[in-house]
């Protein structure tokens, strides 16, 4: 037993029973809805959430108390041998998010899914129900989870959960994208399980805290960090391996859509952070976090453009969702340094975990307002949209105000999160990042501009509403795009505090007209949109912008195809491998 | 060659193929039967493991052992979930197609 390196002696802490509470108690849920059936499930899963918010409140206190992380050993098994649950201020931060967005999700959907009275059970909602605690207690486990197998059943269970909801409703459609985004996330686990067996293979331990004391740059740990980022990536749908996210998110009931974009895609994307800040921060390098920078500057492009030529709300709203993931990835280059070092938690970290919870709300509370426009009208055509802002005040005004908060204006909690990654790219000389961002808030404007301007065009006739949407939905839907932009109120201690103090100047204010500036041009020159084209006339510059958006649009086809996408996956994981060899790193 | 050696070389090809099979072959069906191939191999791959003693140096780790069987009930879940979803748009399409109906290519089956 010589080889035994020290273990870390690490005691379970007294607030740790609950992580175990808030892990138990959505898939208690789960059972006792399946149990009790008929009108239940609603019941039960309003019950459920108010507790767990209750208890996500308690543990985010214990962790401001204790200042350390709670920690919880299972059957008292210290890692390596027994599992331990962790959260930190990261998993705490998440965890609060997904409550927040679940339960507002649970009330906006409260009358979409409920069983008539008269009949005992119906499928839809009984199963709603159930997938939403389902998905909830997976997410829950994937940010508390302390070991890198138990975070893959979580991973597994988050697709398990969030598939279903896709095709809820059944159509042919629906299931064809539920299937596609089983398969292509199955290809990632697989991956991201082949690099976790590398690393017991080496190291003896899948335990995150052991694992960071005991791996080395070498070929083991760039093998299997290339195979795990490489896997998760395909789970978030980084650009170019989005081929599922478009038909999925938009086919899917509004209320899962909102929880698939708001918070399903996070799961991964913190699992990629969890690896490569907690897991690995020595053996992951500059070159290879600049790649996923890239690919995410891909996304903002790809996503946004493709957007602007949608036809559909929806699918402009999940094609936003795409280019949004690809803003969460510019945090991995800017959390080096000068010297290509990777920095412990610092500015750019927290403007990234800012960004995901900005983006989960206001994504949330755009998918809400999206589905209560279809519901209204019985179809959700951009071009068929007039009207829309007098027949639904609220919905039009929760959809801008989540796309405000989306393009990064004060004071949203995505402005924040702006300044600090801005800061980081002056600090580390990474100037090009400082272009994305800013590029990247003007192609949010554009689509932002697009929907808004196709609801607040007045209608040729009165419109007349398929369907009477609830107050209460609409509400719930802006109140989720308000917590977005209004953020900046409840940013950690950790952020400057002139950062919310500068949001209120002048210059703020000509950067948001000059955004939306940005926005317009970028409408006029590259939507594809039919209305458009008939009311404007030719000309070379339109023609150019026209060939220009018609070949984006051409290329992320291709790039949607199932062969090219996963060809693409297993060049990235070679991509990574090369890059996190020593001699790649610039 | 050790039995170890040969049992990792066999994990790795098993990988191999059915990664190919998952980045070539159209049919879903075939690509749920490349899935469970890649996953075998890892399975196999955390064998190895096991036989080694991981970073122990004990004669043999049963750790992997609790893991790869956590892994198969995993797998064989998403087997299962992947299966009922396509025998249902199978139902509802009479085509068991990835490949969305617009995009003009023949179904398959």
């Amino acid at each position: 037993m010589s080889t035994v390196p020290d273990a870390v002696v690490e005691l379970a802490t007294s607030s740790g029973f609950l992580l175990v509470l808030i892990l138990v108690l959505p898939f208690a849920a789960v059972l006792l809805a399946l149990v009790l059936g008929g009108r239940n499930p609603r019941r039960v899963a309003f019950l459920t959430l108010v507790t767990g918010l209750g208890l996500a409140i308690a543990i985010a206190l214990a962790l401001a108390r204790g200042g350390q992380p709670l920690i919880y050993l299972l059957g008292n098994w210290a890692p390596p041998l027994g599992v331990a649950l962790r959260a930190d201020g990261l998993s705490v931060t998440m965890l609060l998010t997904t409550v927040g967005v679940i339960l507002g999700v649970a009330i906006y959907a409260r009358n979409n899914f409920t069983t008539p009275p008269g009949s005992g059970e119906e499928r839809a909602p009984l199963m709603f129900w159930i997938l939403l605690m389902a998905v909830w207690g997976s997410l829950n486990l994937i940010f508390l989870a302390g070991d890198l197998f138990t975070l893959y059943v979580a991973l597994e269970l988050v697709t398990f959960a969030g598939v279903p909801l896709v095709c809820l409703d059944g159509r042919p459609a629906t299931l064809q994208a539920a299937l596609r985004y089983l398969l292509f996330a199955l290809v990632g686990s697989v991956l991201y399980m082949l690099g976790a067996v590398l690393l017991y293979g080496a190291y003896g331990t899948l335990d995150i805290a052991l694992l960071a004391q005991r791996v080395r740059p070498e070929a083991a740990a760039y093998a299997a960090a290339a195979l795990m980022t490489g896997g998760l990536l395909a789970k978030t749908a980084l650009f170019p391996l989005h081929l599922w996210l478009p038909p999925a998110h938009a086919g899917a009931p509004a209320a899962a859509s909102a929880v698939l974009s708001a918070l399903v895609v996070k799961g991964s994307w913190f699992l990629v952070a969890r690896l490569w800040f907690d897991v690995m921060p020595g053996v992951v390098t500059l070159s290879a976090a600049q790649v996923l920078g890239v690919l995410g500057a891909g996304a903002i492009v790809f996503g946004s453009v493709v957007a602007l030529r949608q036809e559909r709300l929806k699918l402009l709203v999940a094609y936003s969702t795409m280019a949004q993931i690809g803003y969460l990835f510019l945090m991995f280059p800017l959390a080096f340094d000068v010297a290509g070092q990777l920095a412990a938690p610092g500015p750019a970290l927290t403007g990234g975990l800012l960004q995901v919870v900005s983006h989960a709300t206001a994504k949330a509370g755009m998918f809400m307002a999206a589905g209560l426009i279809y519901a209204a009208l019985g179809h959700d055509r951009i071009t068929g949209l007039a009207g829309v802002a007098r027949a639904l005040p609220v919905s039009t005004l929760a959809f801008a105000v989540a796309g405000l908060a989306l393009m990064g204006v004060v004071p949203s909690g995505a402005y924040v999160a702006k300044k600090l990654m801005l800061d980081a790219a002056d600090a580390s000389g990474q100037w090009w990042w400082t272009a994305v961002l800013q590029g990247g808030a003007v192609f949010t404007a554009g689509y932002v501009v697009l929907g808004l301007f196709a609801m607040l065009r007045r209608a040729p006739a009165p419109l007349r509403l398929a369907e009477r949407v609830s107050p209460l939905a609409e509400w719930v839907s802006l109140a989720l795009s308000l917590a977005s932009l209004l953020l900046v109120f409840a940013v950690p201690a950790s952020v400057p505090a002139d950062v919310p103090a500068s949001a209120l100047t002048p210059k703020n204010f000509i950067m948001l007209v000059a955004l939306a500036l940005g926005g317009v041009l970028l409408v006029f020159g590259l939507s594809g949109q039919s209305w458009r084209a008939a009311e404007a006339g030719g000309g070379a510059r339109r023609r150019i912008g026209e060939m220009l958006g018609a070949g984006i649009e051409r290329a992320d086809g291709i790039i949607r195809r199932w062969p090219s996408a996963t060809a693409g996956l297993l060049l990235l994981v070679m991509l990574f491998g090369v890059l996190l060899l020593p001699g790649a790193s610039g | 060659m050790s039995t170890l050696n040969l049992y990792g070389l066999c994990g790795a090809a098993l990988v191999g193929l059915g990664l190919y099979g998952l980045l070539a072959v159209p049919h879903p069906l075939r690509k749920i039967l490349a899935f469970n191939l890649v996953g075998s191999g890892v399975f196999l791959l955390f064998g190895v493991v096991a036989g080694r003693g991981a970073g122990y140096g004990l004669v043999g780790d049963p750790v992997p052992q609790a893991l790869v069987i956590t892994g198969i009930v995993v797998a064989f879940s998403a087997t299962a979930l992947a299966v009922a979803l396509l025998l249902r748009l199978h139902e509802e399409t009479g085509s068991a197609s990835l490949s969305p109906p617009e995009s003009g290519e023949p179904p398959t089956v």
